[in-house]
């Protein structure tokens, strides 16, 4: 795992160690900081929602990768664990409306309780099993508890789902969760706690052993570890920080519906995690990120989003299989040797046949779905700014030809590219040797 | 007694038709080792073609146009995708054909819309063929029956009695020893795929008309075929026929015998207008439960019997 080689380095000298501290923490202060300014620059109703959402999808990817990234379980039925998680939160908060004494704002903890539970009993007949048959028993298992939300109506509500209002408790310091503000402060410090845990979880044993068994369950459990063990108390922990993400999706929306633990929400998620990358921390951060970007934010623009996600997705699986964080830590070395001027040259190669690329494909999908599904507003369509006649031919030979020409030339300079890259790091080890 | 043979006739139709679906998976799975998210996609994609085929040029034409295309398709698939992630691992490539499903199910959605198509069981074969009870039974079934047990001949005729079905078993338990022996097992690889993607085509080219043609039909087949396949024990072709007829079976016989659970649980004292969660339970028929049942005896045999009813290794 990346992750424990970047941070188990040799012990150094303490005035190094302290000064990585102060790095380490800075980092962690500036980025609070964002999260505290950002509704404050992006504070329109939509660009609140959507951050909101964001925060929701980061522990909600993080507790996947607690299970793909760390202990090597692919499992396709996460969705579960969040939406019976969700579920409790809002059945309670149906509660509160009616006078029941508890928080809003404390709802998440009760998610998290009814994840754990989730977690206990689904992870006991899960990972009795690994490898594949572990992916079949939680396709399975989320499956069933999809199905069954439409027979058990008293809970999941049915078609309709289950509604409850956030505001219906009192009001904690004067903040009642009226506003959407609010919420997303809200899911931000639980996004910030969940992570912390989730980071600290990583570093307990429990975490250090899973990420072995991932790596070889056959020698930790000749190190006399219980490999079943070890893979169900990360699952529970998972379980846990899904009903988190789950509370806090019945806050953020005031319902919960079935489709919040369907097949496609699994599906999701792991897509988010396998492009934001499985093997580092950061990584399903990134990647959830970017898929409710695609998903909420493209989603207003384009009905096109799940084709660029599954792209996107594909693209990753085919030629990035660390996802965004490993494409950020092939830089690593070089950046830290101080060699970030030797990537010019490589990324001014690279630039226009991934721009010709990216253009093209964009082009050419947002044609074939204007003509699809959106006929009855013209065949005129924007993009980017450019005014584009959907029914002319034209459009589709430049579509196409700047396709090729895109693939053609990205062949062209791939050798010149992954000689210069060696080359570079080559320089960079020297660098960090001497 | 007419409900009761109505039934068992149709189960074993889609039994049938779960049978051309899972044999090509299972003979993927044993020999490559991927669980193809995508085999339920191809079998969109067969009826899809066929729908556009019978539509221009006839439904017999598309009966084996359709198959031969999309059996094209997976071949390529496998020889410069899957062959391509194989390096990365088993993960990779079951993410690789779970990300097939999107891309398919968006292609369709952009060519032939999101709604059903009108895809329609030919006139020559819509007419009832006999009646049983006073019930008519449509002749396109038994030509659906027809066509399925064929192809369960042919395939079993070219797996244990030509040379080429030889070297796929053999292939199918020890690759690296069929390549030892001069065998190209990166074409068999790609041609057992191919088929098994054609057979799939084949099932949605005479199911897809009976069932539905629609973006969602991927969706609502693919897990069911897993469960055959699981069930049948991997790589048998004989388990997953007999885990095809139990699975058609237990769908068709959970529709049509429908009574709320209620019915017979107010005889313990409990009572169909109850409220929460015994009330749901109350209310509760076979024909909800039916899609339950499947999943719950996928994670029951994963559990108990591994190697599934005629398998011979575990998953």
């Amino acid at each position: 795992m990346t992750q424990t080689l970047a941070t188990e380095g040799p012990t150094q000298a303490s005035p190094r160690r302290l000064s990585a501290v102060v790095a380490r923490s800075s980092i962690w202060i500036v980025l609070l900081v964002v999260i505290l300014i950002l509704p404050q620059i992006f504070n329109s109703r939509f660009s609140l929602s959507l951050m909101s959402q964001m925060g929701i999808s980061i522990i909600f990817a993080l507790s996947y990768n607690l299970l793909l990234g760390q202990t090597g379980l692919l499992s396709f039925g996460q969705a579960a664990l969040l939406g019976l998680g969700g579920f409790t939160a809002i059945h309670l908060m149906k509660a509160i409306d009616d006078g029941l004494g508890l928080p809003v704002g404390l709802l998440p903890l009760v998610g998290a309780l009814a994840g754990g539970t989730a977690g206990v009993l689904l992870g006991w007949l899960a990972t009795r099993r690994a490898g594949t048959a572990f992916a079949m028993i939680t396709l399975g298992l989320g499956e069933m508890i999809a199905a069954s939300s439409f027979l058990l109506v008293g809970f999941f509500g049915g078609e309709q789902g289950i509604s409850a209002d956030r505001t219906g408790g009192a009001a904690i310091l004067g903040f009642d969760l009226g506003p959407q503000v609010e919420v997303y402060y809200l899911i931000a410090a639980w996004m910030l706690i969940a992570a912390g845990l989730m980071y600290g979880l990583s570093r307990t044993p429990l975490g250090r052993i899973a990420m072995a068994v991932a790596d070889n369950p056959e020698r930790v459990s000749f190190l006399c570890f219980d490999v079943p063990t070890i893979r169900w108390l990360m699952f529970i922990a998972s379980g846990i920080f899904a009903g988190v993400a789950g509370g806090l999706q019945a806050i953020n929306y005031e319902i919960m519906t079935t489709s919040a633990m369907n097949a496609a929400a699994s599906g999701a998620v792991l897509i988010m995690v396998y492009i934001g990358g499985k093997d580092s921390f950061l990584g399903p951060v990134l990647g959830a990120i970017l898929v409710t970007f695609l998903q909420f934010g493209l989603g207003s623009f384009t009905s096109a989003w799940i084709l660029y996600m599954g792209i996107i997705f594909m693209a990753m699986v085919l030629f990035a299989p660390g996802g965004m964080a490993g494409l950020i830590e092939m830089h690593m070395p070089i950046l830290t040797a101080g060699l970030a001027w030797g990537l010019v040259p490589i990324y001014a190669m690279l630039v226009l046949p991934s721009a010709a690329l990216v253009f093209s494909t964009t082009l050419l999908i947002e044609i074939s779905y204007h003509l699809a599904f959106d006929k009855q507003s013209g065949p005129v369509m924007n993009l980017f700014g450019l005014t584009i006649d959907t029914t002319s031919h034209l459009m589709w030979f430049a579509g196409v030809g700047l396709l090729l020409v895109g693939i053609l030339s990205l062949t062209f300079v791939r050798a010149a590219v992954y000689g210069r890259w060696s080359s570079l790091l080559a320089r960079a080890h020297e660098r960090s040797l001497s | 007694m007419q409900t009761l043979a109505l039934s068992l006739l149709n189960g074993l139709v889609y039994g049938l038709l779960l049978f051309m679906l899972s044999s090509g998976l299972t003979l993927i799975y044993s020999m490559m080792g991927v669980l193809n998210f995508a085999h339920a996609s191809f079998y969109m994609l067969g009826a899809y073609f066929a729908f556009e085929i019978s539509r221009r040029i006839g439904f017999y034409p598309a009966l084996i146009v359709s198959p031969l295309i999309v059996g094209t398709i997976g071949a390529l698939v496998e020889r410069y995708g899957l062959r391509r992630v194989h390096r990365y691992g088993h993960v990779a490539e079951i993410l690789f054909t779970f990300g097939l499903t999107y891309l398919f199910t968006e292609i369709v959605q952009l060519i032939w819309g999101r709604q059903p198509v009108d895809y329609h069981v030919p006139a020559s074969l819509d007419f009832p063929l006999f009646d049983l009870f006073a019930a008519q039974y449509p002749a396109y079934r038994v030509f659906m029956m027809a066509i399925s047990v064929g192809m369960f001949a042919l395939l079993y005729l070219l797996l244990k009695r030509t040379r080429t079905g030889l070297i796929i078993q053999a292939a199918l338990t020890q690759p690296d020893m069929v390549g030892m022996l001069g065998h190209n097992v990166g074409r068999i690889f790609t041609f057992t795929f191919g088929l098994g993607c054609a057979l799939a085509a084949l099932a949605g080219v005479i199911g897809g008309n009976t069932l539905r043609t629609e973006p969602a039909m991927a969706h609502d087949f693919g897990p069911i075929a897993f469960v055959v396949i699981v069930l049948g024990g991997l790589g048998s072709i004989s388990g997953a026929f007999i885990a095809s007829l139990i699975v058609g079976m237990i769908q068709t016989f959970s529709v049509s015998f429908d009574a709320p659970l209620g019915s017979v649980l107010s005889g313990l004292g409990l009572d169909e207008k109850a409220i929460g969660f015994v009330g749901d339970l109350a209310r509760i028929s076979p024909a909800q439960v039916a899609p339950i049942v499947p999943y719950a005896l996928l994670v029951l045999i994963l559990l108990v019997r591994p190697r599934g009813l005629l398998g011979r290794r575990e998953i």
